[in-house]
């Protein structure tokens, strides 16, 4: 990836961690820690990787994303406003009851959502779901499920993945936003994942670690992703939970915390710092 | 009665009928293929059937991905995984989205026999009906099962289809005037003391019973309401105005499903005694079918006493 491109997603996902807290903030309520590690996922894919077309947001050829850690919807409906699906001043009607855009997403109001997500363990299957239906159709879409590292607790998950082993959706790839911790606190001490690699190995799937905030990285395994025929990839993207704000990073208890008006000053103050630099840089 | 088939049986052979005009149809399995008798369908078009293993709560999260990718998927299993352990991914995956899946319950009710308990499911009606924007619909055989599978096929929205393991009488086929429409109920036999409202096998015992107390003097309307929701309230109110009192039958408990559907309508609407016959809200045990039946008093003879007694509580 050119060192421009980088700088662009860099933009993008800093211009994304500024819209999503600042949607938690005026909300008084969302989760800001898991939102904050997975938006350099998401920046990649909806800017580097996915084909969407905002002007057709269902276009039956479309690539997909599932959101399977539904809560962290601020970052979602940031890179889709971003990416143009809707104006960036909706983001001000997150979890508002004079809008839409619900604590977690709505595919049937909220445009750019391919599933209504926000239980968790539940979006893997409706990936697979949609890669099969790709398969069936012959269709050259690719679907991705963005997953939470707490929400591989859930039994449906793996269920989900024997499935997509099953029938070989190679179509289909998965990434989970490993930023080990969830919202009782570090995922070792909830329940201890395990070695996560060997475990989606042993699913029968084609497992890539990555860091998850290196936008580079993230592109290149997607690209792997997309040359492992017969069987579906995840990618373990190692992340930091609350990346991004120096006082939030690493702190479990931002989980699904809002930050209150002295903490958002300083948070947002951090990434527009971050923001002018690499403009700046980027001159 | 012309022969008899159960609704799983009848419901198998609809689907492989409806697959060749309705590309849109797929058929999910959760290792249940031999007894839901979708096996068949399995068979017939292996390209549209996913067996996704004892995994239920997958196979409803993957139907609602194939139908955002515009397929009608069925999942099948027992009504007791279907609505209970599964419950929760129909309600978010499927119902709130919208999505047009048909989630189908066979083995429904105590009609399970042998299996006991754990598998005779009382509150799988219940469990859909509660959830926003469900059809729920419950075939009385397998005539009208035919006739459900590809309405809710038609109807482009999440639905639950309650069929059966046991063999009922086909009684539609030879009802003249027999049509089946969703949301409507079907006027079995006409009568102006009392109203049997009944849904599933009991509407074969609803006119049995009918048949009986005819004998005594008493005429007892019965109406099968394959649709618990969308109910149709009007004829339901229309039964309430001409008879005063109504008795509602169902293989469920007498909490939560088509009793207390209509008893929701009529303390509105019009104010009649309503008798709920069905599973007294207990549990079930082993047993061959009729004899479980039997045993928790879901038979014409009982239904009927539930009759004589309504017709007390009737004002004049």
């Amino acid at each position: 990836m050119e060192p421009k491109e980088i700088q662009k997603l860099a933009i993008t996902a800093t211009k994304g961690r500024l819209l999503g807290l600042s949607a938690i903030h005026r909300a008084a309520s969302g989760h800001t820690g898991g939102s904050l590690s997975v938006m350099d996922i998401l920046t990649v894919l909806y800017f580097h990787e996915m084909k969407v077309n905002p002007e057709q947001p269902r276009d039956p050829d479309r690539d997909r994303l599932v959101l399977s850690k539904g809560h962290c919807s601020p970052a979602l409906y940031a890179v889709l406003a971003l990416r143009g699906f809707f104006p960036v001043e909706d983001m001000q009607l997150f979890r508002s009851i004079d809008g839409h855009y619900s604590g977690h997403p709505d595919m049937v109001h909220v445009k750019g959502v391919d599933m209504s997500t926000g239980s968790l363990g539940q979006g893997l299957s409706a990936a697979v779901g949609m890669a099969l239906a790709g398969k069936m159709d012959s269709k050259n879409y690719r679907v991705y499920a963005v997953l939470g590292d707490g929400e591989l607790d859930e039994g449906q998950i793996w269920e989900a993945a024997m499935a997509g082993a099953k029938y070989k959706v190679d179509n289909l790839c998965a990434v989970v936003d490993y930023n080990k911790m969830q919202i009782d606190g570090i995922t070792d001490d909830v329940m201890p994942l395990g070695d996560l690699h060997a475990k989606w190995a042993a699913f029968g799937w084609n497992v890539i670690e990555v860091d998850g905030h290196d936008y580079a990285a993230l592109a290149d395994a997607l690209d792997q992703a997309k040359a492992a025929k017969g069987k579906p990839t995840v990618i373990l993207a190692h992340t930091i939970k609350g990346k991004g704000v120096s006082f939030m990073e690493r702190v479990f208890t931002w989980h699904g915390k809002a930050p209150n008006d002295e903490q958002y000053a300083q948070a947002k103050g951090e990434l527009e710092a971050h923001l002018k630099q690499l403009e700046e840089e980027g001159k | 009665m012309a022969g008899s088939i159960a609704t799983r049986a009848a419901y198998g052979a609809a689907l492989i009928e409806l697959a060749e005009t309705h590309p849109e149809l797929v058929v999910l399995d959760a290792d249940l293929a031999q007894a839901v008798t979708t096996c068949k369908f399995a068979e017939k078009y292996p390209d549209r059937h996913f067996d996704m293993g004892i995994a239920e709560c997958n196979m409803t999260g993957i139907a609602a991905g194939l139908a955002t990718c515009g397929k009608h998927p069925f999942t099948n299993t027992f009504a007791i995984f279907a609505t209970g352990r599964a419950w929760e991914q129909v309600r978010n995956s499927i119902a709130y989205p919208g999505l047009p899946v048909t989630v189908v319950g066979s083995h429904g009710g105590l009609s399970v026999g042998e299996d006991g308990a754990t598998h005779q499911c009382t509150e799988d009606l219940n469990n859909m009906r509660v959830i926003p924007g469900m059809t729920v619909v419950v075939p009385c055989d397998g005539n009208e099962t035919r006739y459900a599978t590809e309405a809710l096929l038609n109807l482009n929205a999440p639905s639950y289809l309650r069929l059966c393991r046991m063999a009922v009488d086909n009684v539609t086929d030879e009802i003249p005037g027999y049509k089946f429409e969703l949301g409507k109920g079907f006027t079995m036999r006409d009568g102006g003391d009392a109203t049997i409202i009944a849904c599933g096998l009991m509407v074969q015992e609803a006119l049995k019973a009918a048949g009986m107390l005819a004998a005594e003097g008493i005429s007892a309307r019965v109406i099968d309401m394959h649709t618990i929701k969308p109910l149709d309230e009007e004829l339901v109110v229309k039964a309430a105005q001409e008879t005063g009192v109504i008795v509602t039958s169902e293989e469920h408990n007498v909490i939560g499903g088509l009793g207390a559907a209509v008893c929701e309508c009529l303390s509105l609407r019009c104010p009649v005694p309503v008798v709920r016959h069905g599973v007294e809200d207990c549990f079930g045990r082993s047993g061959a079918a009729k004899k479980v039946l039997a045993a928790y008093g879901l038979t014409a003879e009982v239904l009927a006493d539930k009759v004589r007694y309504a017709l007390t509580l009737k004002k004049s």
